[in-house]
């Protein structure tokens, strides 16, 4: 199989400071890690691997410094690394970065399968995972916590929901991205350790994986953050007893007192 | 104090502590309850090649030294000596493979034991025979092509768990020491099991247990070095062996000094933070002190061996052995001290400490022997002058 997992360096902190002008995240006096939801990202494809054979790429958009998580990641068992890494992607939003990460994966093609965390501590959108497949135009499946086969071309999974899971089949190539309840991350090993210092990190700019000019970086980011805030936790809602034709009827009630109906 | 470590050394030092951290500390207290032996912790050691540490490349090891050994001791041991044991015991029973074995016998076992999927122990202690092993009086006979092993060794450190073990015992008793040999007994071995499981006052993670040999046959090519040569390959396994255990007691000091100081900053009576009483300053300030010249010897020595393994280090690794477990002992009950009646209660991770320290004046060598050790070097030197 050949496997391509998406990390992103982000601050090593549940805090993350806000700059109150751009609303962008402050980096600076940082410690950087990969993001924890990439752990398991790249832990499921190193499995897959073992399991299947085949070689896993980690990827990353990101100032030069990502080298770093890059080198971890080959520590921990990825077998090639991808520092996507040009001036003209910084201050990129999900929408770019979607569509950086999507024409280097082009790059890499054929692939069979892309993991990517849920989503990343500090930017909270979880958005970026979907936004590749899209840009790729390949299935994906958000938030699975079991890979239940893979075979013949396709894949089962089983996504993780508030009340429960789903299990979803879905053709190879595809996208997923996962949630912690899939594995439990490995540490590194020593000789991991080796020959992640020795390793070689792929630089590619704009150029290398054909970008075009006017859909990277921050002129090409429509989105604009006015505020962050914690959302309100979904309350209980409201439980209607009785009888079937009852429930049916106050139901309907209630949905055309909410103008639903 | 900077150690002037290489780049891979401090590597060891970095995953060990994230080890220790992450795996082990979690852990520690429900397996010091249980005492059980700590396999799903065993198995990520031998994921992250800690048991490839010491066991050159050739035969699927990292080809690191003594040192480097150590640092993995002692950095597992800050959080769990008694976890971090199957490491050294492990090594303790490999390093006489490793320094008498032949290249078939290397060939055979080294690489299992590298990868971690097989544990090794070394069996030298008898019921009759601890600090004196001429008392040794478990009975090899040879048959044709193979040894008939009759005896039984006790406390055998990783003993049921371990795999390959490498086992003391006389061809010929009316010989004394001379009559040693060592053989490679395999676990599964037809005559060949395991007695009660020792109840400790520390190490609790740790399987200590007897092995039992009533007409196990051995086939001679698991003997180890030549016939007779078993006192010489048990001393000089121990004489390598020592530093590990060594540099787990320096980690369970310097685990037990981290605490005690964490605890003395954070501890309010007579309205301030007991770290203020010069009375706690003064006694941590001897106690860092004793840790950090235990780690100096202890380094100091595995240098010296793995700058040249023919050297004699009799008394170094003897010292760094005593030393370094007297330290232990007193850090950790001095830990218990400055943490008082909390110290005393096991949900405060000292008081394990202390009774995980206590092993390690006695094994490998009680520290009586040690001095013996020392004592010997030191008339030897005297007289050759």
């Amino acid at each position: 199989m050949n496997i391509i997992v998406c990390v992103k360096q982000v601050p090593a902190t549940t805090n993350v400071q806000i700059d109150p002008k751009t609303g962008r995240i402050i980096r600076e006096g940082v410690e950087a890690i990969i993001n924890p939801f990439d752990e398991y990202a790249l832990e499921e494809g190193i499995r897959l691997k073992e399991k299947f054979g085949g070689k896993v790429t980690a990827i990353s958009m990101g100032p030069a410094q990502v080298e770093t998580a890059l080198r971890e990641c080959i520590a921990r068992g990825a077998d090639e690394t991808i520092l996507l890494s040009d001036t003209n992607f910084a201050g990129a939003d999900t929408l770019a970065t979607a569509y950086t990460l999507a024409c280097a994966i082009k790059k890499l093609a054929p692939y069979d399968l892309i993991v990517c965390g849920k989503q990343a501590i500090d930017g909270d959108t979880a958005q970026v995972g979907p936004g590749v497949a899209e840009k790729l135009g390949i299935p994906h499946v958000c938030y699975v916590r079991k890979i239940r086969e893979i075979k013949d071309g396709s894949i089962w999974v089983e996504r993780l929901m508030e009340d429960g899971y789903d299990i979803l089949f879905t053709s190879l190539p595809a996208l997923i991205t996962v949630v912690k309840e899939i594995n439990v991350p490995r540490l590194p090993s020593l000789r991991g350790m080796t020959k992640a210092k020795k390793a070689k990190i792929n630089i590619w700019n704009a150029e290398t994986i054909s970008a075009e000019k006017n859909r990277i970086g921050l002129t090409s980011s429509p989105t604009t953050v006015k505020k962050v805030f914690t959302p309100p936790t979904r309350s209980g809602g409201e439980t209607v007893a009785g009888p079937p034709e009852e429930q049916a009827k106050i139901l309907v009630t209630k949905l055309k007192e909410l103008k639903i109906l | 104090m900077d150690y002037f470590l290489s780049e891979g050394q401090k590597m060891i030092v970095e995953l060990c502590k994230k080890i220790a951290e992450e795996k082990i500390k979690p852990v520690r207290q429900h397996y010091d309850e249980i005492e059980e032996f700590p396999w799903p912790i065993v198995e990520e050691m031998a994921k992250c090649d800690l048991f490839r540490i010491y066991i050159p490349e050739e035969y699927g090891g990292l080809g690191g030294g003594i040192l480097d050994l150590c640092l993995a001791m002692e950095e597992l041991s800050k959080v769990d000596g008694a976890i971090a044991l199957c490491l050294a015991a492990t090594a303790l029973g490999t390093f006489p493979i490793l320094l008498f074995g032949s290249e078939e016998q290397k060939r055979k076992y080294l690489p299992d034991i590298a990868a971690g999927k097989r544990l090794a122990a070394f069996a030298l202690t008898e019921p009759q025979a601890g600090s004196d092993a001429t008392a040794i009086k478990t009975i090899a006979r040879k048959e044709n092509t193979t040894y008939r092993l009759n005896g039984t060794k006790c406390f055998i450190t990783n003993a049921g768990e371990a795999e390959i073990y490498t086992v003391i015992a006389s061809t010929s008793p009316e010989r004394g020491v001379r009559g040693l040999c060592v053989f490679i007994v395999e676990k599964g071995t037809p005559g060949f099991s395991f007695g009660k499981k020792e109840k400790k006052l520390g190490i609790h993670a740790s399987s200590t247990r007897e092995l039992i040999f009533q007409d196990c046959f051995i086939p001679k090519e698991n003997l180890l070095g030549k016939e007779g040569q078993g006192f010489i390959i048990a001393l000089k396994t121990l004489y390598v062996s020592r530093p590990g255990v060594a540099a787990q007691a320096v980690g369970i000091a310097q685990g037990a000094l981290d605490e005690a100081l964490n605890y003395a900053r954070q501890r309010i009576q007579f309205g301030q933070a007991i770290i203020h009483f010069q009375a706690i300053q003064h006694l941590l300030a001897d106690l860092a002190t004793q840790v950090e010249a235990a780690r100096a010897l202890v380094y100091s020595t595995a240098r010296m061996i793995d700058a040249d393994p023919e050297k004699k280090v009799t008394k170094e690794s003897a010292m760094s052995k005593l030393f370094a477990s007297e330290v232990a002992m007193k850090v950790t009950t001095e830990a218990v001290q400055i943490f008082g009646g909390y110290g005393y209660m096991r949900e405060y991770p000292v008081e394990k400490m202390m009774r995980d320290a206590k092993i390690t004046q006695i094994y490998e060598g009680t520290n009586q022997i040690q001095r013996n050790e020392i004592a010997l070097a030191l008339i030897k030197e005297s007289a050759s002058k």
